[in-house]
């Protein structure tokens, strides 16, 4: 089963999402998308991404929620400036110590980090854990730290534990 | 399919509006961030605003749209999403890495040498 299905949840993604483009169940159709999830889960084994394990998935979608209010702010803030209505802003580049280590949590991070329109992930210093990030409007320097790590870093270090 | 748009019913025209409005202004104003902001890490911001909220604005009134005027649940759109969400990140790095190798390779001001603290507090 290991074999066959390396990354059972990937490979079942994949499936829907091929369901859902043809928008049919026929066997046909299935039948293919079968043929691209079990392919699917198999290029990923190749790249072995190692297999991160997600606990707290209450945890999960409450991130998520304060992801979308959280961007959401950012694009009326961002919208602001480029109108020209918040002149006294400053840009420039914050560092941000991080204790999170796992490859997938930092993955989302930056997702997360780059989706939002006022912060810019630039680079990461993997040995000693620096992110150094840009940001449009720095205000007070101690918050955006106190974002990323209380706000983002703690609740995804709990679900990939 | 825009002949067929007369035949939607207003509760479903009133949101689709509004939605393709908000997303196509986000979108418009993001590039306009483009021509404002003067430097090119600020720049890097601009296009994010049509990445984020002007993006799911549009799909959201596809969505609904299609839906209303086929009566079935049509949910492409989610996969646009996710495949925008996932890609953009990556492209926004690599550029934004790519100007900060540069910079540093020119030894342009105001730019941080790492991504370190310096013990000695290395002013970024």
């Amino acid at each position: 089963m290991r074999r066959l299905l390396p990354h059972p949840v990937v490979s079942g993604c994949l499936f829907l999402l091929w369901l859902l483009l043809n928008g049919t169940v026929e066997p046909g159709p299935a039948l293919v998308g079968l043929v691209v999830a079990l392919l699917g889960g198999w290029a990923l084994a190749l790249l072995d991404p190692g297999q991160p394990r997600l606990r707290r998935p209450g945890l999960a979608l409450r991130l998520a929620g304060t992801v979308l209010v959280d961007v959401a702010r950012s694009n009326l803030a961002v919208t602001r400036i480029i109108l020209g209505l918040n002149k006294d802003r400053q840009a420039g580049f914050i560092r941000i110590p991080l204790a999170l280590r796992e490859p997938q949590a930092l993955a989302v991070l930056a997702g997360i980090l780059t989706a939002t329109p006022g912060s810019a992930w630039v680079e990461f210093d993997a040995e000693e854990g620096w992110l150094l990030l840009h940001v449009l409007d720095v205000g007070e320097e101690e918050e955006w730290v106190r974002l990323v790590q209380d706000r983002y870093a703690q609740p995804l270090m709990e679900i990939f534990a | 399919m825009m002949t067929q748009a007369a035949e939607l019913p207003w509760f479903a025209a009133v949101p689709v509006a509004l939605l393709l409005l908000a997303g196509a202004g986000l979108t418009l104003v993001g590039s306009l961030g483009m021509l404002r902001l003067k430097t090119f890490y600020e720049r890097l911001h601009a296009p994010t605003l049509g990445a984020s909220y002007g993006m799911s604005c549009i799909l959201l009134a596809s969505m609904i749209f299609f839906s209303v005027l086929q009566t079935r649940l049509v949910l492409h759109e989610i996969a646009i999403a996710i495949l925008v969400l996932l890609t953009t990140p990556v492209t926004l790095m690599l550029v934004a890495r790519a100007a900060l190798h540069r910079d540093r390779l020119e030894q342009s001001q105001g730019v941080p040498a790492s991504a370190r603290r310096r013990p000695d507090g290395d002013a970024s």
